[in-house]
């Protein structure tokens, strides 16, 4: 680890604890002032009011001005903690994670990619954000990093792990019905097992596709279940070679399940909607026709 | 339900006609409050069963009553029934309706024709919004900021859902103008503006929110229809459009319309507070004055719900710092209010109790909004349960507690009969508590960082969760006591006559229910709205 790097939970968490202090001393001083009148000045102790008075310029000066001091205190804190969420170390390992509705998918310069987002520790990573749908957001609470992942924006987020281990990634901004299922892991590892993991990563992918894998990898089982349950898409079981109700442009159609309906339902999911279901599938343009060819050998493979 | 008979005709009776048509083509100002009241408080109870709802659902990990999909078109319509149908429209068209023209010693609004109209517009709406639930592609599933894409893409009712809200947009823009209007036309002889009540100050001040922010909502629903309609594509960036533009046109009324929310609770608690303190309020024109404050600087604060969108660091520099200024004059308020507990001669009753509960709790509310506007603290807790929490600390700590402080306040006034008082403190009690288990979990929640809109969660967050899901119940277990305590006193209670909180303001000084024309003859102010000398109280 670099001997000096500033983690990004070391900018945000001094911020936190300054702003809950500030907040936690003037929120015990409302209530115990407020409840000590309550208390002295209750009726069955002061029947009368003893006094009328209804301003004091100073008074209101000095809480006009104390609070004015404490929040540009917090807004300077809060700016300058943010700052080093944004300042990227040039030495930053890039990645680059593919949100879609809804599942992440992770991919490396060299060519490897994975459902979970694999870290070497203590090496900065910069992960550039791209979505194929609608706006996501990339969420990892230990690292206190989050950024929106829009459609057509290049936006990016950086962080470094500290210490070994898994850590939760979560979808933050609302994307649909299986949003709340939309989690993946920051898998932590010690940089000479990174470094074998990634070189077996860009290794598998080069040789012929699973296409259990690839179904699992790109997001597919997300919606389109493999044991028949209706899901937000079409279940895969049984789906080959069945007879289908469609929409094709406006108008009603049944075809049948052949290899040509998964290919084109694949390339161009838009084009014909099954009857029941929404028109929310992405294409995925970084599908080669080789996993193309194996997506399709899987599907036809459940009965 | 039967009334006090009053030596004057009031309003209750004044028709000789009875029967539903008496209420409904009326355009007696305190009808259309009472109207108001019933319809906006009857869907907070909608709201909050579609919340119990939600919170039983989170109750434990995995599926508990409902999928997924209804559970996110549930919490969509929470919000869109309890902000659009509930809050916004609630004060001003229930208690500014019925207070506001007698406090300022008017007979009427200026235009109450146009004030019947609004509430008809309010009601179309909320039909068209009700009719969007049960057609087409079913309830709305967007959370009720209607983000783009997805909602542009969804194949739910969010079209009709959404040309719902746009039609209530304009009854909430023609009460703005009503109000704005008869506060500076319909004062009394002697009410200077020194003179307004800081509950009319705080409604003159959200009238100019409404008029000046309302058409920006309209617009931005209008091409959010247009796009799922024409495909405009003016914000999807598959056509060349950007989403960011809808988010900023959304939040430039959607911050405000939180200003809509607040501003009336707060003067709500003005008018209380010096009431039970038997003293006058502390820092008058500093109240007076940081309304008006708040409803400025709040117009130029939107950007700060989009710090992690993608937006320009620049952008978020300009916008912390913006919302922090606003932060100033509701702390300047809080502060008068404490001061104007000194030394007087404080009493209880279950106003006083509601409204001291506003000012903990909004402090509450407020200072975890600190959190949220600090750039680099926002970025963990945005979009988490913090936010949840921070929300509804606000709006339901505070805007909703000081709606329950006005309906024990000023509603005996215009029934003529009242609730009973220990089962009103329990129901304090018991809400107190219980929202407080709830809400607060779920700030810690968001800490620990669950995000917001989740059907399901990690087994980590399962404990803090279940607290909140119980706390949910203490809280309707309170609302319920609240409920029938208040409506069965109001209906069959023992009388309530003159004036026994001992109010200064105008409503005190005339009959109970309030006749017709409010004032026999047209008043003549000549004393303050919190001198409590003339009172007849010692």
């Amino acid at each position: 680890m670099n001997s000096r790097l500033i983690t990004t939970t070391e900018a945000v968490d001094p911020v936190f604890m300054f702003l809950f202090g500030a907040c936690l001393l003037l929120l015990v001083g409302i209530t115990a002032a407020m409840l000590f009148f309550i208390v002295r000045f209750h009726r069955s102790r002061a029947p009368r009011p003893t006094s009328t008075a209804d301003n004091n310029l100073w008074l209101e000066i000095v809480w006009t001005a104390l609070p004015t001091i404490l929040v540009l205190a917090m807004f300077y804190y809060g700016w300058y903690g943010y700052l080093a969420l944004r300042r990227v170390p040039p030495d930053a390992l890039p990645v680059t994670a593919t949100a879609r509705m809804w599942s992440w998918s992770f991919s490396y310069p060299n060519g490897a990619t994975s459902p979970k987002l694999f870290v070497p520790v203590g090496k900065p990573v910069r992960v550039e954000l791209v979505s194929l749908d609608v706006i996501h957001g990339f969420f990892l609470p230990a690292f206190r990093v989050k950024r929106d992942v829009v459609p057509g924006m290049k936006n990016h987020v950086w962080f470094v792990a500290p210490k070994a281990g898994s850590f939760d990634l979560f979808c933050s901004q609302y994307c649909g019905t299986a949003h709340s299922s939309m989690i993946s892991t920051v898998e932590a590892l010690p940089e000479a097992e990174f470094a074998a993991w990634l070189k077996q990563g860009s290794s598998t992918t080069a040789t012929r596709p699973d296409g259990r894998k690839l179904a699992q990898e790109k997001g597919c089982l997300g919606c389109h279940s493999l044991d028949g349950t209706p899901g937000v898409g079409p279940a895969f079981k049984g789906l080959y070679q069945s007879q289908v109700e469609v929409m094709r442009a406006g108008k009603p159609l049944t075809v049948t399940a052949d290899e040509a309906y998964l290919k084109e339902s694949i390339r161009q999911p838009e084009a014909l909607i099954v009857k029941g279901f929404q028109p929310i599938m992405p294409a995925d343009p970084d599908l080669t026709d080789e996993q193309l060819e194996a997506l399709v050998e899987f599907i036809k493979g459940l009965k | 339900m039967s009334h006090i008979q009053q030596p004057q005709t009031s309003f209750w009776n004044d028709t000789g006609k009875t029967g539903i048509t008496s209420w409904i083509f009326s355009t007696d100002h305190k009808r259309i409050g009472l109207l108001y009241f019933y319809s906006t408080f009857g869907f907070f109870l909608v709201g909050v069963l579609l919340g119990l709802l939600l919170r039983i659902e989170l109750m434990a990990p995995g599926r508990t009553i409902m999928g997924p999909q209804t559970y996110n078109a549930l919490f969509t319509v929470h919000g869109v029934v309890m902000i659009f149908l509930f809050i916004i429209p609630g004060f001003q068209g229930s208690f500014g309706n019925l207070v506001m023209p007698i406090q300022i010693g008017a007979r009427d609004v200026s235009f109450p024709r146009l004030n019947l109209f609004s509430w008809w517009i309010y009601m179309i709406g909320a039909v068209v919004i009700l009719t969007s639930l049960f057609t087409g592609g079913g309830p709305p599933d967007t959370g009720w900021t209607f983000y783009v894409p997805f909602s542009s893409r969804t194949g739910t009712n969010v079209s009709l859902a959404v040309l719902g809200v746009f039609i209530i947009g304009f009854s909430s823009i023609l009460t703005g103008l009503n109000f704005v209007t008869t506060i500076h036309r319909l004062r009394a002889e002697g009410m200077s503006w020194g003179r307004l009540p800081l509950f009319v100050w705080s409604l003159y001040a959200t009238a100019w929110v409404q008029i000046l922010a309302t058409p920006i909502l309209a617009i931005t629903l209008v091409l959010v229809a247009a796009e799922r309609l024409l495909g405009t594509g003016l914000f999807d960036p598959a056509t060349g459009g950007d989403p960011l533009m809808y988010q900023h046109l959304f939040w430039i009324y959607s911050h405000p319309a939180v200003y809509i929310m607040i501003l009336p609770a707060m003067g709500v608690i003005s008018d209380i507070i010096p009431v039970f303190s038997r003293k006058p309020i502390f820092g008058y024109k500093m109240i007076a004055f940081s309304s008006i404050a708040i409803a400025a600087a709040g117009s130029l604060v939107w950007g700060h719900h989009m710090y992690t969108s993608g937006m320009s660091d620049t952008a978020i520099l300009v916008f912390s710092f913006l919302t922090f200024i606003v932060a100033i004059p509701s702390a300047i308020k809080v502060f008068n209010w404490v001061s104007t507990l000194y030394r007087g001669s404080i009493s209880l009753e279950a106003p006083m109790l509601f409204a001291l509960t506003f000012i903990l709790l909004f402090s509450i509310g407020g200072l975890s909004g600190l959190i949220l506007g600090a750039a680099a603290t926002d970025i963990h807790v945005h979009d988490t349960h913090f936010v949840v929490g921070h929300f509804h600390y606000v709006i339901f700590g505070g805007s909703g507690f000081a709606f329950f402080a006005a309906m024990h306040y000023w509603l005996p006034k215009f029934y003529g009969r009242r609730y009973a008082e220990k089962p009103a403190i329990l129901a304090w009690a018991l809400m107190f508590t219980g929202f407080n288990i709830t809400y607060f979990t779920m700030q810690l929640l968001g800490m620990q960082g669950m995000p917001r809109r989740y059907y399901d969660y990690l087994p980590e967050f399962a404990t803090l969760n279940l607290v909140s899901t119980v706390g949910s119940w203490i809280l309707a277990g309170g609302l319920l006591i609240m409920l029938i305590n208040l409506f069965r006193g109001l209906w069959w209670g023992p009388p309530f006559e003159g004036n026994p909180w001992g109010g200064a303001t105008l409503e005190w000084s005339i009959p109970t229910p309030p006749p017709t024309e409010n004032f026999i003859e047209e008043p003549l102010v000549t004393h303050g709205p919190y001198d409590f000398k003339g009172t007849g109280i010692p």
